[in-house]
């Protein structure tokens, strides 16, 4: 496997970039393996946002995890995800929030998390295009900021993640779909797949919005339901926004990327859905809550939009465990907070599969947490997988 | 656009209605103890690829319950009944 590095580079470049060698094997399907992964690759929906601003114990230290797993990734991958620390602001739209903002931002800082609250001057210095007239719709007071959040290359992190584990000794296996599983006396041994059965010690499900259709597979039905979720990208423009806002008056965050487009989303579409496509009332949502935030919006055209099915918990929060079924690993309830917690997630259910027990960072993830009363509801909506 | 027909009113869009979830799970009798059934019925979910049987009300139309019908990959909407006429098991 060729180290990449600036050296290198150049001298391909003054080649004419001819010789690159593939990133990965295109690895054959073998009999069996320790563990398979299904899924696993998938960063399509996202936003590429990673912050660890959250306020529940259970999450608060596994997200904060995770951005300290992203600040060393590109180094560990030895592949440029593109990590930009360009910070986050959460603004605040009325003192109740600002309260609410200022014991998110306490609970953060004793878990040794970085946090600030801002008053609105300092919010107009960090991103003066935000509507501060005294016609904005919904005035803002001020904003709870985390410098070390922004926001990453989400293709870049899955290349970059299939490269490293191709490089330690993992087949990464495409165009397989996986068609049921393989029981050996009540065990999961394996998967049944396009492209033949594959026995397997443990298979760990990560399989996004599907988890339910791979779990029924199984036997399981599960505290998760599919929603879609859109997403939006405009024109390029010259910069005008290097923070990471999310609005405080209606569910929206906006960004602006490295090729200058303005990167925004909002709601889930609000009703159960595999079918990978959004509808109009999120899009007019969307364009209203930027147009309210950022008036400059209303001249830029949208140039893509797109929509991806999330698997919504009944609580909001992620899955990682062993399944009720022995030789059965699930890894998935992402919400769409996967994004970020994408390095920790891996590195939770690689723990999990390993060693047959969770990690104390994934403890509270677990399956039975609803029967228990557990759930890690961070925003308090009950179970209701639409409204998270 | 998602499109219901309304029983009452009509074909209408989808932003008249307010969606009120999965319909087929009904909760156990309020004396029942047992935590599995309560779980099953608050939590769980079929979660269908395909087929999906949900409540929606015409929240600024006829206010009522709908029973609906919907496919989770095409949105099509099958049938459209009223909620009070919905299969025993989906009234809980």
């Amino acid at each position: 496997m060729t180290h990449y590095s600036a050296f290198m580079l150049i001298r391909k470049a003054l080649g004419r970039n001819r010789g690159w060698t593939r990133a990965w094997r295109n690895a054959e399907p073998r009999a069996g393996y320790d563990v398979v992964i299904v899924g696993g690759g998938n960063t399509g929906r996202n936003t590429t946002i990673v912050r660890s601003n959250y306020m529940i114990d259970g999450n608060t230290r596994f997200y904060e995890k995770s951005l300290q797993l992203w600040e060393e990734m590109s180094g560990d991958l030895n592949f440029n995800v593109m990590l930009s620390q360009r910070g986050q602001l959460n603004l605040c739209h009325s003192p109740a929030q600002m309260d609410a903002a200022a014991r998110r931002g306490n609970i953060m800082r004793m878990n040794g998390i970085d946090a600030e609250l801002l008053t609105p001057e300092e919010v107009r210095r960090k991103a003066p295009i935000l509507d501060f007239s005294d016609q904005a719709r919904f005035p803002i007071f001020g904003a709870l900021w985390q410098q070390r959040a922004g926001i990453a290359r989400h293709d870049a992190v899955a290349w970059g993640y299939a490269r490293g584990a191709d490089r330690h000794g993992v087949d990464i296996i495409q165009g397989c779909e996986v068609k049921g599983f393989l029981w050996e006396r009540g065990r999961v041994v394996g998967v049944e797949t396009t492209r033949g059965a594959i026995r397997a010690q443990k298979v760990g499900l990560a399989v996004a919005g599907h988890t339910s259709h791979l779990a029924k597979m199984a036997g399981l039905r599960l505290p998760i339901e599919t929603h879609l979720l859109q997403a939006f990208a405009t024109e390029p423009v010259k910069p005008v926004l290097d923070t990471v806002v999310s609005f405080g008056a209606a569910h929206f965050y906006i960004s602006q990327d490295d090729k200058g487009g303005m990167v925004m989303g909002s709601d889930l579409d609000g009703y159960n859905s595999y079918g990978q496509r959004g509808d109009l009332p999120i899009v007019e949502e969307s364009m209203a809550c930027a147009k309210a935030l950022i008036p400059l919006m209303s001249r830029l055209r949208v140039v893509r939009q797109w929509s991806g099915v999330m698997d919504m918990t009944m609580d909001g929060s992620p899955i990682i465990c062993k399944s009720p079924i022995d030789g059965l690993y699930i890894d998935g309830g992402w919400c769409y907070g996967g994004f970020k917690a994408t390095p920790a997630s891996g590195w939770c259910f690689a723990h999990t599969l390993a060693k047959d027990h969770p990690h104390e960072l994934n403890s509270r993830f677990t399956l039975d947490r609803f029967r228990r009363g557990h759930q890690l509801d961070e925003k308090g909506m009950g179970p209701t997988p639409w409204a998270h | 656009m998602l499109r219901i027909a309304c029983p009452y009113c009509g074909e209408r869009d989808q932003v008249e209605f307010a969606y009120g979830g999965d319909a087929t799970s009904s909760f156990p009798d309020l004396a029942d103890p047992d935590l599995d059934r309560w779980t099953d019925a608050v939590f769980i979910r079929d979660n269908p690829l395909g087929d999906h049987r949900e409540f929606w009300q015409h929240q600024h139309g006829c206010r009522q319950w709908l029973y609906v019908v919907r496919d989770t990959v095409t949105h099509e909407c099958k049938s459209v009944t009223p909620a009070r006429e919905a299969p025993r098991a989906a009234c809980g």
